[in-house]
């Protein structure tokens, strides 16, 4: 199983969509690795830099319809490949959402109401996500200040992650 | 309680409910092209497991990139092309054969009214006007596609969208389905199959059922679904001819996919088209729309006709009656992808080719290239494009670039004059 902890990357914006976080020129490659350097290098959002941001990172925050647009899975992979295994956000788009998952990466949602509060905290501040899986709470940590906010996945979504993915889930089941 | 279009399609192919409301569905058809395809085939060799579930329900085309513009692209198609000869796959479509695979598969026979067909590309939706469920999907949903013939929904919720009233002359589906997306927003219909009925829906071809069903997947919707009538029955006649006696045999045993009179919606949006005018996007989000005319004045650097939005018979057939006799702006590139060799072959025979070329436009292969800025007509950074295509991104035609969605009237009106302009003033229409 993949890890889910890691140094938050705050996306405080709605309806970032998948040519942003790997644009179509880079659909050319043929091994996920490639993919590597080229994470949300079309992303338009106030006070981000790629180079500074990403390469520490090992979680995303964002908000509405997270990765709508393009079905490519590359997007993930992106995220993948810079460990980045989960993403919260208010919503997601189907297709991003379930790519995730597919991969036994997690897209989890969280309130709208739940995401303010912690981006108001958090936001601009070194932050460290710690997920719990088994109990279904993430423990955010910056500074000295901490807080536990319980969080839900469907039991598929979680037979997935365990699994490490859909196609050795479906292999084992059809 | 009564059922929906993609509530009796997945009753009728459901093989598992492993939890909640997740439904393993089989798959009738599973689609593929040379740009999602390749990862999944090297997945499936790497874990020793490069099988397909059944050769002839793999259906594959090389269209993103076509012909290969460098060694990268080359090698995609490459890995599908081997891959297709390796495991028996008839149904795939080279250099010389390939077009855009939403305009392609149809054109093809490959949909049918009650299908369930995936791909790794969310303009999938396209086939749902011929009352099939397709959804686009990510690369992991194709490799189990193709190795199980199988894929995971959720239980299918549907709105309803009905389309009343009359378009005028001069108005498209573009211009409708671009009115919808911005009443519902670009997550409006998120894991929803969007139900596209009315007389409107009714009197259209399956060319403009397609146009509307393509960008339902701009709305979030997971499929845009029309349901099977006689328009879907003539259009698949030479392809089902052996399969009913009569026309009529072949609506009957398809409307069994009709959905029922009580069937429940999640939501249902009436818009009545009466007074609709051409629309196009201003932003960088599909949902962000206006009237062309308040755009009027806008500047273009390009214009691309094409895709599997509008790169099909009718919509070239509307350009060339806009284009007839003129030329375009000098300040503009004119760029014309017809969809695939079919239509490229008819627009031949109806002399629609020279009206574009005689008005200064570059007629290139049938292949998605500039849509996505992979190919045949990427913008310049700062530059600025009209187009007939389905998404307005940011970048997406070319980083630093814009994009205007609107139809192939608006987008010829607009070669014409270099600026944003409603086709009316060529053609005394809307």
């Amino acid at each position: 199983m993949k890890s889910f902890n890691g140094k938050v990357l705050f996306l405080d914006r709605s309806d970032i969509n998948t040519d942003e976080i790997i644009p179509a020129r880079y659909l050319t490659e043929i091994t996920k690795e490639a993919l590597t350097p080229y994470l949300l290098e079309d992303l338009e959002l106030a006070g981000f830099d790629a180079k500074r941001d990403i390469a520490p990172a090992g979680a995303v925050m964002t908000r509405a319809n997270f990765g709508c647009g393009s079905s490519r899975e590359h997007a993930p992979w992106a995220f993948e490949m810079n460990a980045m295994n989960i993403v919260i956000g208010e919503s997601f788009a189907r297709i991003f959402k379930q790519n995730m998952f597919n991969c036994g990466m997690m897209a989890v949602e969280l309130a709208p109401a739940v995401i303010d509060d912690l981006m108001a905290r958090f936001s601009g501040r070194e932050t460290e996500l710690s997920t719990d899986l088994a109990t279904g709470v993430f423990r955010f940590t910056a500074g000295d200040e901490s807080l536990e906010v319980p969080f839900e996945i469907s039991e598929f979504d979680r037979a997935l992650v365990e699994a490490g993915g859909w196609v050795g889930y479906a292999d084992t089941h059809y | 309680m009564g059922k929906t279009i993609a509530e009796k399609i997945f009753e009728s192919h459901l093989v598992d409910n492993p939890s909640g409301d997740i439904q393993v569905i089989r798959l009738d058809s599973v689609f593929c092209h040379e740009i999602t395809t390749p990862v999944a085939i090297t997945d499936l060799q790497a874990r020793g497991m490069d099988r397909v579930f059944d050769p002839s329900k793999i259906k594959a085309v090389i269209d993103h990139v076509t012909p290969a513009k460098d060694s990268k692209t080359a090698m995609q198609g490459k890995i599908v092309r081997e891959w297709a000869l390796r495991h028996g796959i008839i149904d795939f479509f080279d250099i010389g054969d390939n077009g855009v695979c939403h305009a392609l598969f149809p054109e093809k026979g490959f949909v049918r009214p009650g299908y369930t067909i995936i791909m790794g590309d969310s303009h999938t939706c396209t086939h749902g006007a011929f009352g099939a469920f397709a959804a686009g999907v990510g690369t992991t949903d194709l490799e189990v596609g193709i190795l199980k013939g199988v894929c995971a929904f959720h239980a299918p919720q549907t709105m309803k969208v009905v389309i009343t009233g009359e378009l005028v002359p001069g108005v498209y589906a573009k211009d409708v389905i671009l009115d919808v997306i911005g009443r519902l927003g670009v997550n409006g219909a998120t894991n929803r199959v969007i139900e596209f009925t009315g007389p409107v829906v009714d009197a259209m071809s399956m060319e403009s059922r397609m146009t509307l069903c393509n960008m339902a997947i701009e709305a979030g919707g997971t499929c845009g679904i029309c349901a099977p009538d006689m328009t879907t029955v003539d259009y698949l006649w030479p392809f089902i001819q052996d399969e009913f006696k009569t026309k009529e045999a072949a609506l009957e045993a398809y409307s069994t996919f009709a959905a029922d009179v009580d069937a429940e919606y999640t939501d249902e949006l009436v818009v009545d088209v009466a007074g609709l005018v051409p629309m196009a996007t201003f932003g960088y989000k599909p949902d962000q729309v206006k009237p062309v005319a308040e755009l009027s004045g806008e500047r273009v650097d390009q214009v691309y006709i094409g895709s599997c939005t509008n790169g099909r018979i009718e919509d070239l057939r509307v350009a060339a009656a806009v284009l007839e006799g003129k030329h375009v702006h000098p300040s503009v590139r004119g760029v014309l992808s017809p969809a695939t060799p079919t239509i490229y072959k008819m627009a031949l025979k109806e002399g629609l080719i020279e009206i574009f070329m005689d008005a200064g436009f570059c007629v290139t292969n049938p292949t998605c290239g500039a849509c996505l800025g992979m190919s045949n007509g990427v913008l310049a950074e700062g530059e600025v494009c009209a187009s007939t295509t389905n998404r307005n991104f940011n970048g997406r035609m070319g980083k630093g670039g814009m994009v205007h969605l609107m139809s192939p009237a608006s987008a010829a009106a607009t070669a014409l004059t270099g600026v944003i302009t409603n086709s009316h003033i060529f053609t005394g229409e809307a």
